[in-house]
């Protein structure tokens, strides 16, 4: 099911350069088929009202509280909650397998919003390290700049940055989309594996650094690119790609796509195993 | 891991040991083997006020050999007649531990250089700090306890630094401990997040220049090179910037003088730094939390990019 070696017409990823790999062996894909999505179900989960909303002041409260806390209202069946005075703790909002409707009424710590499957959060102020790590689906939106490891090994869903983003943003992607409205910094989509980055603004050195697949879209200065990250030809397809997603983003609507550099992965780190070490050398 | 926090403010006088010590415990969790605070008070400068330590604190886990207090007293003795034989001369002393000294001293001389030397000749001793604004306090435990031992919370001041320990290549004691004192400069200062690998290639090139290293924590390396840059000449700024290349592995660090507050940050942005910035006041740590508990209400921060460097003056 998951060998596209059979298939004849190319999706419209595929003629964008996306998932251009030939994949063999069991895929999430064989599990995770979206038509039967309505088939699957979290343990743990539970039926929300988006028009249920309530206040939650985690002041006072350690991150383990708060995040029990989320859990229990939404037992309770509320879709729509409201976290006030979050300031800078660490571990908000983590492990939400549910949709949700979740507003941060400040800024988060380190590692807020990981393990997430499925809720919307817009969080009006920063984030700090390792926002959203492991995202699987939903949609991120963070008002102000985030701090570095932005995204790292998300599988799926938007994350949306509107200011500037620190260093390795994407590392180790396998999915999903990384929008970022302003600049980003060193090692942006370090090792990244599949899925896309969208910077608007500049970018650091090592640009893709050892990216295995996917695809970066820059809209201003590349500090330097990284081990096997090239530029690619910017298709039509990808513009209107972009448009639209800009404007789901919220951000960059009127930004002129037609000037940004795509850069893919030069794909000779691919089977590097079967090289001696001065053929690597030469392959990089 | 360890955890750095700063603060400056521009135009006005704060109670800097007390915001230092709420940043630094709101980073225990970092590492709490010590806790090091450079504070820059404010004083009249005619003196220099010197922190002297004559022992270690050998309880809380410390990697020291006990020592007798009548050993500390023997070294107490030889420090003031050092001193007075250098021709300086004790204004007013503290013990404020029985391992640990705060003198403020009339002397007239510019250099540092022979005065440290001779006082850390006494085995046992070494000078935390030296300068007419700057006290560096260090010790084991978290910054509560650091800054309960040696009343730290009523010190006003501009500006300080401070670091919160997680002991990893060196050991836990107070010679270990972070904010390293820019030997021989008056009133410089510095705490460090990360790890050098180029330590001992860098280390023998400026022992041979003359340069003392008292620990052999890497950390130490960096107020060692930035006060051999400045011997050469070169700015604070200039030195900072050259050691982007000079020091290799991953860092970010403050470094502080009686004036200023600076940060760098390595190339590969490999360790945390949360920067807030305004009009009166500057405040930067390893997490928010730390400027959150000088800042509670909703502010805007970033993390300042890879090869950053940047220094603010009071």
């Amino acid at each position: 099911m998951a060998n596209l070696k059979n298939v004849t017409k190319k999706t419209k990823a595929q003629e964008m350069g996306m998932h251009s790999e030939v994949l063999t062996g069991r895929t999430q894909q064989k599990f995770f088929n979206p038509d039967e999505a309505e088939n699957f179900y979290y343990f743990g989960t539970y039926d929300v009202d988006f028009n249920k909303r309530t206040d939650l002041d985690v002041k006072d409260m350690t991150a383990a509280e708060a995040n029990k806390k989320i859990d229990n209202l939404m037992s309770e069946g509320y879709g729509t909650i409201v976290i006030k005075n979050p300031q800078g703790k660490h571990s908000l909002g983590v492990g939400i397998l549910n949709k949700l409707n979740l507003i941060f009424e400040g800024s988060l710590g380190y590692f807020g919003i990981g393990s997430s499957d499925g809720p919307v959060v817009r969080i009006n102020g920063r984030v700090g390290w390792s926002c959203a790590e492991n995202l699987m689906a939903g949609k991120v939106v963070i008002e102000k700049n985030a701090g570095s490891c932005f995204g790292a090994a998300i599988r799926g869903g938007d994350l949306i940055c509107k200011g500037s983003v620190g260093a390795r943003t994407g590392i180790d992607m396998k999915g999903g989309t990384i929008i970022i409205g302003g600049d980003a910094g060193a090692f942006t989509g370090f090792m990244m594996q599949r899925g896309r980055i969208i910077i608007l603004g500049d970018v650091g050195i090592n640009l893709g650094d050892s990216m295995y697949d996917g695809t970066i879209f820059i809209g201003g200065k590349i500090g330097s690119y990284g081990s096997d990250a090239v530029p690619s030809d910017l298709t039509k397809s990808d513009q209107e790609w972009l448009r639209r997603k800009l404007k789901v983003a919220e951000i960059g609507e009127n930004f002129d796509v037609s000037k940004m550099t795509k850069v893919v992965a030069g794909k000779k780190l691919w089977n590097y195993d079967n090289l001696e070490p001065t053929e690597k050398k030469g392959a990089i | 891991m360890c955890g750095i926090a700063g603060l400056i403010h521009r135009n006005k006088s704060s109670n800097v040991g007390f915001e230092l010590q709420g940043m630094l415990q709101a980073l225990k969790h970092r590492g709490e083997d010590s806790t090091g605070y450079a504070l820059y008070g404010d004083t009249d400068g005619k003196n220099f006020i010197a922190r002297i330590k004559i022992g270690e604190n050998v309880g809380e886990g410390s990697s020291s050999v006990a020592e007798d207090v009548s050993v500390y007293d023997q070294r107490k003795k030889e420090v003031d007649a050092c001193i007075k034989e250098l021709g300086a001369k004790i204004v007013k002393e503290e013990r404020i531990l029985p391992y640990s000294l705060r003198y403020e001293i009339e002397y007239n001389k510019k250099d540092l250089l022979e005065f440290s030397q001779r006082i850390e000749s006494i085995p046992g001793v070494e000078i935390l700090s030296m300068g007419k604004s700057l006290e560096v306090i260090k010790d084991l435990g978290n910054a509560k306890m650091v800054c309960d031992r040696y009343n730290l919370d009523k010190l006003v001041g501009t500006h300080a630094i401070g670091h919160a320990r997680m002991a990893t290549e060196s050991g836990v004691d107070i010679k270990s401990a972070h904010p390293f004192w820019g030997y021989p400069f008056s009133d410089v200062s510095v705490v460090h997040n990360g790890q050098l690998t180029n330590y001992w290639n860098n280390r023998r090139a400026l022992e041979n220049k003359g340069m003392r290293f008292m620990s052999e924590c890497d950390s130490e390396l960096i107020a060692v090179y930035l006060a051999e840059k400045m011997r050469s000449g070169a700015t604070l700024e200039e030195g900072m910037k050259e050691s982007l290349s000079g020091l290799d592995g991953v860092f970010t660090y403050f470094v502080a003088t009686k004036n200023s507050l600076g940060m760098a940050k390595d190339t590969m942005a490999a360790k945390p730094l949360v920067l807030y910035e305004s009009d009166d006041l500057v405040a930067m740590g390893s997490e928010e939390i730390a400027i959150r508990s000088v800042l509670p209400q909703e502010i805007d921060t970033y993390d300042p990019f890879d090869g950053e460097v940047k220094v603010w003056q009071i």
